[in-house]
């Protein structure tokens, strides 16, 4: 029997788990289905309430890693099966090949010299990128990954010739022993394209909240410059469209906990950038809990940046201007008018990953996709896999989780 | 101290047409007594050039392996060497891929040599890494005996499940509860509002089944009607003075979790919405206990949770109104004649504002709905109505408030309240900007308001720490009193190591977030004994097993270092002889940059090896020919990155500069900055975090007790005639890679303007 721990997901929650437990003395796994650590947030340009830049936190923790030897990451990798009982598992986990040396080998002019080019997911798809490529100046590891299924023949031909890449790298699987399990298996953006009365994520100046955080990124598809997608622009009139998809039993049967503080930071960065900038949040609750008061009172206090409890119930594209037309029923008000934005941003929520994704964990997941279960098993559900929480609680969630893994397997 | 240092060469990594050839050569000559082997490896991550320096130091017996290429912030898994000192130069990102030409052109990558500048860059850093080496030992940890006891202060919902989780994970427990019973707060809830999926319903507490599960664990030592009253010591060894009904006892205990919650907030407060008024206006703690006696008689119930009316016009009023609170309460306590030239008394600063309404917001909005519940569920023809600015239900509490919605006899309106009336025998709620049309005014039986929660530590110091820097946590005030983190990323992070808070002492929370919190502060204290059994730091350093060494020989009692520590870990004597406490420590060096004498060092960090370091850089003694050089000391935690990273992005910085990474800024000593100016160094760069309210120094406090220290750095150069602006800090975030460039760029524009420092060449 093994009193190792598995953690499933290396974002943020995972990664708390497994080093607060690594850090007690136990031995764990991380499986990361991404080439990179960090999940979610490693996409965020700052974190509420105090604006500062998730790569410090994660440098921290990928330092912590770094400096443990009782942890090892797998990325690339999947759960593909689960065995056994609490105290006692055999997990089997797939792993991508990654194509490259094991070792950081400057593969950037290498990377920088091949012709095929597509979508960067990382970039929510607003930027291109190679075949070869990091996701993220502060990516671990700093190691060059290989979409092998992306490379033409040119770039073929290109990257034979280097010593570094092995194009005929193959996946491998490998079995872990394991006394307990926390999933973290995070969150995804839920698709706009869901919202048909939202323009269904095809209206070219309505972004989501997370193409927002990309485009206000140093190191996102516009170096940090947030710009309307359609033409450039700078913007002069922007809204923000509060519970796109959350709390809608047709969609998200939740709130999403973070949107309402999310688009608060967000129109602190507009207005950072843009002194004339006008900024609008229609909201249905202003959900600011605890001190996250002072966090509201400081933004809004900002004369620029205005509140409307309301409903959007539609928007559509003006053609022309390229603005967009929010129809927003006032609630206090009552009444329902037409305003024109040039740039909206969607607080679209949070849709637990495992949603209409595998489950190899034999745990029950609720109709959104929540886990509900696990505990008597040995498995512990962490962070946003259990409920939508913020970047301080999935900490916290994490290091709780760590707790329960260990008291599966300690003293035995 | 490495005596016998192999020095290897990455060729794969070193490019911009530097010969690296020349350099190895040159390192065999400058340090033939101490390297016996200097290599260059075509791929120095190949496993087969690993395999052969595992062999040099087993052959050679190496104390030190001294890796030049890479950055250090790669390949870490790979450089790992048993018992010897792995140090890395980073030729290419801090080198190579840092270099620009005087004139700002960049590097041309075809270029077969190397220009003069960055050859003289790379031969500095090789040989600062050496030095690095030299006066550099592997620490010998202080591994103290520990007690594996954990103290649990608190023995309401989330001190009790702190214990048991503890307990589960085979730790001994001391839970101390000052009341008579155990339960705290959650023992007055008839109901609890859902903690588990599906989330719509409310449920009992199950607090009872938790109790009996604590006091039948053999574990668990309770103590009721007792209070800390001393905490001596230091994690792993503290000794907590306990009062209790038979007098004073000692516990041992190696960490502590703080579950103390939180008080009623001062009802005056609500006065505004007529509290006091009427026995028929109650806040929703009297209303509780109401249903959990059957006294609810009323049958319409306006449940308040818009508090506009009760804060202050403006912020700047806030200002004001929370002094008044804080005022109102400092004049009920008895104030201590204090004799002339004995210290004053400690006074601790009540933090209660009116501010901890709106921070109970998110719990308040939730105990509506439960309670709306409860006036439903008497009679069929009962109302409750909730009126609320917002409903802040958040994440799946929200199918709860969806359940509410649902509830015939649960009216829910945004308002903005106007005025709560009494009319006769009933009460009259005026309430402006609904959702139900315009203004309404209400008749109702009750009126309900929400209860403000004030931590425990916004009221006493707690802890009752016997440490130099006082009984409470320090700067409690930042936080509002809650004894929380400024961390987003550390949630459990205070700055008294060894002491985790949780519950609602840390932030207002409900009771499932409660019971996630507790779990989590007990895995910290139970990590926390565990490190120190095998001398390590706890965050941010986990793992280190380096700690700082006082020589007291030369020490002059001058007390920098016990005041300045961010973590309270300096004790001192009658003399003011620093008592240093390991377990305390966090290992940032702020004390090493404090002590005027230098006297405090860590085995691998010390005041010497940085200043050997500086003092090895090669300075042209003409600057119109040589170019200026500037030292540039940055924080290994962010600002060292945002350079790496700014290399990587192609965005190059002065060829003149040498950047050396420290601690934390704090660690820097006054007579690094000396040492560079007396060796002609133009300038000096200190690059750490931002510091002031939302600081994100890992350290707390480093880099802003640097910017304090630099200002007596300013005048000691004045008055030596070296203009003070030749030392600059910058605040610089891990993100701000595309700005330090200009930083550096600006500065050394700045230093030509200037010429050349004075003392060059003496």
């Amino acid at each position: 029997m093994s009193n190792a721990i598995l953690v499933v997901g290396g974002g943020f929650s995972g990664l708390t788990a497994a080093l607060e437990a690594a850090e007690v003395g136990y031995d764990v796994f991380i499986v990361e289905k991404s080439p990179f650590l960090g999940g979610r947030v490693a996409q965020l340009n700052k974190y509420f309430p105090k604006l500062c830049p998730p790569s410090c936190g994660l440098e921290i923790q990928f330092q912590r890693i770094k400096k443990n030897p009782r942890i090892k990451f797998f990325t690339q990798a999947t759960v593909s099966s689960v065995a056994g009982k609490a105290g006692d598992y055999t997990v089997k986990v797939h792993i991508e090949p990654r194509h490259t040396a094991p070792n950081s080998a400057d593969l950037g002019l290498l990377a920088s010299s091949l012709t095929g080019e597509t979508d960067n997911e990382f970039d929510f798809n607003m930027s291109r990128r190679k075949a070869l490529y990091l996701s993220a100046p502060f990516a671990f590891p700093s190691r060059y990954v290989l979409d092998r299924e992306m490379v033409n023949k040119d770039d073929q031909i290109r990257l034979a010739k280097s010593a570094f890449v092995d194009l005929n790298e193959n996946a491998r699987d490998i079995e872990l022993q394991v006394g307990s399990i926390v999933l973290a298996t995070g969150w995804k953006p839920y698709d706009a394209s869901n919202l048909s009365n939202l323009g269904a994520g095809a209206i070219a100046n309505c972004i989501t909240n997370m193409q927002m955080e990309r485009l206000a990124s140093a190191h996102g598809p516009t170096n940090g410059v947030i710009k309307r997608p359609s033409d450039g622009a700078t913007p002069k009139k922007v809204a923000f469209v509060q519970c796109a998809g959350s709390r809608d039993q047709n969609h998200l049967n939740f709130c999403s906990y973070i949107c309402c503080m999310a688009s608060l930071k967000q129109a602190a960065y507009v207005r950072e950038q843009y002194p004339n900038a006008e900024v609008t949040i229609y909201y249905i609750d202003l959900r600011t809990p605890g001190r996250y008061e002072n966090f509201r009172n400081k933004v809004t206090a900002d004369e620029r940046i205005s509140l409307v409890k309301g409903k959007v119930a539609g928007l559509e594209a003006d053609e022309a201007s390229g603005d967009v037309i929010l129809e927003v029923e006032d609630a206090v008000r009552g009444h329902k008018s037409k305003v024109r934005h040039d740039l909206v941003v969607l607080a679209t929520g949070m849709q637990p990953s495992l949603a209409g994704d595998a489950n190899p964990y034999g745990v029950t997941v609720d109709a959104d996709g929540f886990i509900v279960d696990g505990e008597d098993k040995g498995i512990f559900a962490a962070g946003c896999a259990k409920q939508p929480l913020d970047v301080m609680r999935s900490a916290q969630s994490g290091t709780s989780a760590a707790l329960k893994a260990i008291q599966t397997v300690r003293g035995r | 101290m490495a005596t016998k240092i192999g020095i290897y060469f990455d060729q794969s990594a070193i490019g911009g047409g530097l010969d690296v050839e020349a350099l190895a050569e040159g390192a065999e000559q400058r340090w033939s007594d101490i390297a016996p082997v200097v290599k260059l490896f075509p791929v120095l991550a190949a496993e087969s050039a690993r395999k052969e320096i595992a062999q040099d130091i087993e052959e050679n017996e190496l104390d030190g392996v001294l890796i030049c290429g890479t950055s250090a912030r790669v390949d870490w898994d790979l450089y790992r060497f048993d018992n010897v000192q792995v140090e890395r130069v980073s030729l290419r990102e801090g080198c190579v891929m840092a270099y620009k030409n005087p004139d700002g052109s960049l590097l041309d990558p075809d270029g077969e040599e190397a220009p003069e500048l960055l050859r003289l860059m790379a031969v500095d850093y090789v040989n600062m890494g050496v030095i690095k080496l030299q006066k550099s030992n592997v620490p010998a940890p202080e591994i103290s005996e520990s007690t594996r006891r954990i103290l649990v202060l608190g023995g309401g919902w989330t001190g009790i499940t702190a214990a048991l989780a503890a307990a589960k994970a085979k730790m001994p427990v001391t839970l101390v509860e000052q009341s008579a019973e155990l339960g705290g707060r959650a023992k007055g809830f008839l109901k609890t509002i859902p903690l588990k999926a599906p989330h719509d319903k409310v449920q009992d507490t199950g607090l009872e089944a938790k109790i009996q599960e604590l006091t039948a664990n053999g574990d668990i030592t309770v103590l009721t009607k007792s209070t800390l009253t001393r905490l001596a010591g230091s994690p792993g060894a503290y000794t907590a003075t306990i009062a209790g009904p038979s007098g004073e006892q000692s516990v041992e205990v190696g960490a502590v979790v703080l579950a103390t919650g939180w008080v009623s907030q001062d009802k005056k407060v609500l006065e505004p919405l007529g509290y006091g008024k009427s026995p028929n206006i109650v806040t929703a703690e009297e209303f509780e206990k109401m249903a959990k006696t059957g006294g609810i008689t009323a049958r319409r119930v306006a449940f308040i949770l818009d508090t506009k009316l009760c804060m202050p016009a403006c912020d700047c009023d806030g200002a004001q109104a929370e002094e008044a609170v804080t005022a109102d309460v400092a004049a009920s306590q008895p104030e201590a004649p204090a004799a002339e030239g004995e210290e004053a008394p400690y006074v601790y600063e009540d933090m209660e504002s009116v501010k901890h309404l709106p921070f109970s917001n998110a719990v308040s909005s939730v105990v509506a709905l439960k309670q709306a519940g409860y006036v439903a569920d008497l009679a069929p023809d009962a109302i409750a109505y909730i009126l609320y600015d917002s409903m802040v239900v958040q994440g799946v509490h929200e199918r709860f408030y969806k359940a509410a919605q649902d509830n015939p006899s649960i009216m829910l309106t945004k308002a903005d309240i106007r005025e709560v009336a009494v009319d006769g025998g009933g009460l009259l709620v005026r309430a402006d900007n609904t959702l139900l049309g315009g203004s309404i005014e209400l008749a109702v039986d009750l009126v309900v308001l929400p209860t403000g929660m004030v931590p425990t530590t916004a009221k006493e110091p707690i802890m009752q720490f016997e440490y130099r820097q006082g009984p409470a946590f320090p700067d409690l005030s930042l936080f509002n009193g809650y004894a929380d983190s400024n961390y987003i990323c550390f949630p459990y992070e205070t700055r008294r190591t060894g002491v985790y808070a949780a519950g609602c002492v840390r932030q207002p929370m409900t009771l499932d977030s409660a019971e996630e919190d507790a779990y989590g502060a007990a895995l910290k204290a139970i990590q926390c004994i565990e490190s120190v059994n095998r001398g390590v730091a706890v965050h941010p350093r986990s793992g280190d097993l380096s700690y700082p060494v006082f020589n007291f020989v030369r020490c002059t009692q001058c007390k920098r270092c016990t005041e300045e520590c961010p973590f309270g870990a300096l004790d001192d004597d009658e003399k003011g002889t620093p008592k240093p406490n390991p377990t305390r420590c966090r290992r940032c060096g702020t004390c090493m940059g404090a002590c005027p004498e230098r006297v405090i060092s860590f085995d691998n960090y010390n005041i010497d090896q940085i200043g050997s370091m500086i003092r090895d850089i090669k300075v042209p003694d003409n600057m119109d020919v040589g170019g200026p050089r500037v030292v540039i000391l940055a924080c290994e935690n962010d600002a060292l990155p945002a350079f790496d990273m700014a290399a990587m992005r192609g965005m190059p910085w002065s060829p003149y500069v040498r950047i050396i990474p420290v601690r934390c800024l704090g660690s820097v000593n006054a007579i690094w900055v000396a040492d560079a100016m007396s060796k002609g160094i133009d300038g000096v760069m200190l690059m750490g975090c931002k510091y002031g309210d939302d600081y994100q120094c890992h350290f707390v406090k480093g880099s802003e007790i640097c910017n304090r220290r630099k200002e007596n750095i300013a005048e000691t150069l004045d008055r030596l005639g070296v203009e003070p602006d030749r030392v600059a800090q910058y605040q610089v975030a891990i993100d701000d890679y595309n700005a330090v460039p200009a930083m550096v760029d600006e500065f050394m524009k700045m230093i030509f303007e200037k010429g050349p420092n004075p003392f060059k060449g003496y």
